[in-house]
């Protein structure tokens, strides 16, 4: 049984609203009777016709290519970390400044008239121009402003694009599991098949477990590869791991897309946030590789200005003039003024790169600092951290703590989500469950793992301190 | 690549006319009455409120709101909810997207299906076809039709109407929405109460979902009157009303758009949305909830932006027709919107054999010639309607007139020089 809420509108009057039972179907409702009829399905004498009434309530309904993809794991966790009382390090939110010669450009762009009108659909030519330059510095050939390189709402919307763009119903795209979990969904509203796979740890006797232990295995890896794989989507530094492939890793993964004649979104968005001994590298500058791979990038994170929404895809042209072909049918351009603010605070660093104020260099020194942080503290407590090569999250495991959820509601949740919420409500401190990063099937192999983000200032780390000291001093 | 590399969904929607038209703008010496964006500041209020939004508080530099800046969906719900007879909750009624061509995406996306068929009144803006055939809908066009005037004078954009039974006769038991768009773009027509109720009385009966663009909403002139289709009996529950920050403060590079509509709607576009691009832009967003906050306060009054500026710009109107005028173009008047259309058919007559590829309209020829020889940009109309149309409607080009005193002053040099050439 169903209950379906009515609206009734008549001339004049305002609007009012009804109940009515529905034996069977969820109902919506055309309004324009006078009255309304009440609907029991065996009633022969009424005024109304199932079948047109069936039609009806599938007019309202959604496209199927959303069908089951509207829950969201951010909807529910930021509403949960709301409470200014709580201490969040959940949402990859940085509470940290973005450097002042940012904030400075923009300051200065928005006293500029003609910023305010739209610019070029593609990406605003001075960003595309210092875009281009940027990376021309690690690609061995030269980057097209205009053809290899488009500007995109945050690097989200360079995935939507992306995918959209070149996934088609009833392909195959590979999704290593964990992943960003707007992957799956993306994938699915193209109609597209996500074939998962899992990173595995190696076990860790006495030393520390970093990102690095976890590795997928290349047999299994293969396996997943056929005719019908048309994409790969590979992110490094990983969210929530860490990870930062290495050459080796990428190798493995290059070749089997060069075999299988497959695409690889390469998502690279925290590029700059890697850690002492380890290195970025880019799986389209391998061998085979530039012709088949769209890198994408992000402004909201290389300069902590999430907010500021753009980001970029760059491959080559026959692959960007689809992503470009996917821009002029849904947003066409982004914000002007952001752009050329962005441009400008490019320009700044790259004429500084090998230089430490340069804030791909300062950035990861400070985030580094921060990482160590909350190794020890995550220690502290009883938490098994994986201290990450890359990014701003760390993932602990918690089930050591053997923590009584029995008070939270939902035994059908994963543990992570139950420990996240008990988490929030007793301890006030919030993070995000990692089995939110995987699929159905592999949600119970991580769900003793939570996530932190560690982007914070310093008073918000001395608060999260605080919290876990509390907590482990309970313990004994 | 061996494999088709580009997904179905991009058939035939990879071409956009607009890249030509706006390469060549760039190039030359041209007075650009092309593309539609006003080449005047915002007002002052909006600069200020931008200017705050980036220099204040510097959270606002990190997301926000996944469906919109809680001030923005406040001050929209109050707003809207006031103008629209409707108690709308910022939550449920509203989402906000990177400018209503956003919007519009987000609204196909969720509502369109594979074989749905989208009714689209022509002419009609340019990126309601490739939306809907990216959703796999099928546009089904109806051209609003000109009835002159018996006597010499100048058409209006209201001698151009939908022929009732034609109308009629467009909604199938497969037709899921209605695109329509008040004032339009590009004629400048502004519906009358008249006309939406033809139109609500329509997608009542079929049971389609209305989708109207509104951007132009407070760009009406000689008094007409902007009638939201979502006031009509009825309709609250079947509409979704898109609207633009870009147009209504002048602010087209901030690419803020929103759309307001009953939950059982917005829910689906929300769906979109969190798998699209998630997050709209803080900063312009904030600037719009003051702008707003702003004209909410003014609302009706003569300082109000929205009374100003319709004033302003129908003198730039009016004065663009005037202008046209002296060289033996024939503008249709609008009642609403940036634009005006302009009958070309002399020109036609005296000069059909323009330049051009063999199958290339003549308005997009006489465009090219324009620019080329007459240092003036217009866009041509056929680029408006649908492939089979395009013939019959290739003696109009649009002239937007949401422009400086000293674009128009430079509009008529070069128009001055065209009625000297015109001499024997």
């Amino acid at each position: 049984m169903f209950l379906a809420r009515a609206r009734l509108c008549t001339l004049g009057s305002r609007p009012k609203f009804l109940k009515t039972i529905c034996a069977s179907k969820i109902l919506g409702l055309s309004t324009s009777a006078a009255t309304l009829p009440r609907y029991l399905v065996k009633h022969q004498s009424r005024l109304f016709r199932e079948d047109i009434f069936q039609k009806m309530s599938l007019k309202f309904k959604n496209a199927k290519r959303i069908e089951g993809l509207d829950s969201n794991v951010w909807i529910e966790f930021t509403k949960l970390a709301a409470d200014p009382s709580v201490v969040n390090l959940g949402q990859g939110l940085p509470d940290i400044s973005p450097p002042v010669y940012v904030k400075e450009e923009l300051s200065k762009i928005a006293a500029i008239d003609s910023l305010n009108q739209y610019t070029r659909g593609f990406g605003h030519p001075s960003l595309v121009k210092a875009l281009s330059c940027l990376y021309e510095k690690f690609y061995q050939n030269q980057i097209n402003p205009n053809k290899e390189i488009l500007v995109t709402v945050g690097a989200y919307g360079s995935l939507f694009n992306a995918i959209q763009g070149l996934i088609d119903e009833g392909d195959e795209v590979i999704v290593i599991v964990p992943f960003y979990d707007c992957y799956e969904p993306m994938v699915r509203m193209a109609g597209a098949i996500p074939v998962f796979i899992p990173l595995r740890s190696k076990l860790v006797d006495g030393k520390k477990w970093s990102s690095s232990d976890w590795t997928l295995d290349p047999q299994e890896l293969a396996s997943k590869f056929n005719s019908k794989t048309k994409a790969i989507i590979l992110n490094t530094p990983h969210n929530p791991l860490g990870k930062v492939y290495t050459k080796e890793e990428l190798q493995v993964i290059a070749d089997l897309c060069i075999k299988y004649d497959t695409l690889c979104i390469s998502d690279e968005v925290y590029e700059w946030l890697v850690y002492t001994g380890n290195k970025h590298f880019k799986i389209a500058t391998f061998p085979g590789m530039w012709e088949r791979t769209i890198t994408i990038g992000s402004a909201g994170k290389t300069f902590s200005v999430t907010g500021w929404k753009l980001g970029w895809s760059i491959g080559p042209k026959h692959l960007i003039k689809h992503l470009q072909t996917v821009q002029q049918n849904t947003v066409y351009t982004c914000a002007t003024p952001l752009q050329e603010a962005l441009a400008q605070a490019l320009w700044i660093d790259i004429k500084r790169m090998d230089d430490p104020e340069c804030y791909f260099n300062s950035l990861p020194k400070e985030l580094e600092v921060k990482r160590n942080r909350m190794v020890h503290l995550l220690e502290s407590v009883g938490l098994k951290p994986i201290v990450p090569d890359g990014g701003y999250f760390i993932i602990a495991d918690v089930s050591l703590l053997d923590t009584d959820l029995s008070d939270m509601k939902n035994s059908n949740e994963p543990y992570d989500y139950k420990f996240v919420k008990w988490m929030t409500k007793n301890k006030k401190l919030s993070a995000i469950p990692v089995s939110a990063f995987c699929n159905a099937e592999t949600k119970l192999q991580f769900e003793k793992f939570v996530r932190f983000c560690f982007i914070k200032k310093d008073s918000t780390l001395d608060a999260a301190e605080e919290i876990i000291k509390a907590w482990s001093r309970q313990k004994f | 690549m061996t494999k088709q590399l580009q997904a179905r969904r991009l058939n035939g929607i990879d071409h956009n006319p607009w890249v030509e038209f706006v390469k060549l703008a760039s190039e030359a010496d041209v007075v650009n009455l092309g593309q539609g964006f006003p080449d005047f500041a915002p007002p002052d209020f909006a600069v200020e409120a931008f200017q705050h939004a980036v220099s204040g508080d510097f959270m606002l530099n990190q997301y926000t709101k996944a469906f919109g800046y809680p001030p923005l969906t406040k001050i929209l719900a109050s707003f809207f909810g006031k103008l629209l007879g409707q108690d709308m909750d910022p939550l449920k009624n509203v989402l906000v997207t990177v400018g209503a061509y956003g919007a519009l995406f987000t609204a196909f996306q969720a509502l369109v299906d594979e074989g749905d068929e989208v009714i689209i009144i022509e002419p009609f803006f340019d990126c309601y076809e490739p939306m809907t055939l990216m959703a796999g809908g099928r546009p089904v066009f109806v051209s609003l039709k000109l009835s002159p005037n018996q006597d010499r004078e100048l058409d209006s954009s209201s001698n151009w109407q939908l022929d009732p039974t034609e109308l009629a006769s467009k909604f199938t038991s497969r037709t899921k929405a209605l695109i329509l768009n008040t004032p339009n773009n590009p004629l400048g027509k502004v519906f009358s109460r008249a006309e939406l109720e033809l139109v609500a009385s329509l997608c009542q009966q079929h049971d389609v979902v209305c989708i109207t663009d509104e951007v132009y909403q407070w760009l009406v002139y000689d008094g007409c009157q902007h009638v939201s289709i979502a006031t009509l009996p009825g309709m609250w529950e079947r509409t979704l009303t898109i609207g633009s920050a870009g147009k209504t403060f002048s602010a087209t590079g901030w690419k803020v758009g929103w759309v307001l509509g009953p939950e059982s709607l917005l829910k689906h576009l929300r769906t979109v949305h969190q798998n699209s691009i998630f997050h709209c832009p803080t900063q312009a967003q904030a600037a719009v909830a003051q702008s707003f906050e702003r004209e909410q306060l003014h609302f009706g009054q003569p300082s109000s932006y929205f009374v100003q500026l319709p004033q302003a710009i129908q003198r730039c109107r009016d004065h663009m027709i005037q202008s046209l005028k002296s060289v033996g173009l024939r503008p249709v008047i609008p009642q609403g919107s940036y634009f005006l259309i302009t009958d070309i058919s002399e020109f036609k007559s005296k000069m059909p054999n323009l330049p051009g590829a063999a199958d290339e309209p003549y308005d997009r020829r006489f465009v090219k010639w324009m620019i080329k020889n007459k240092g003036l940009m217009a866009i041509p109309v056929s680029i408006f309607y649908s492939v089979p149309h395009q013939k019959l409607f290739d003696h109009y080009i649009r002239f937007c007139f949401m422009k400086d005193e000293s674009t128009l002053q430079a509009m008529d040099k070069k128009l001055q020089k065209w009625k000297d050439d015109l001499r024997p």
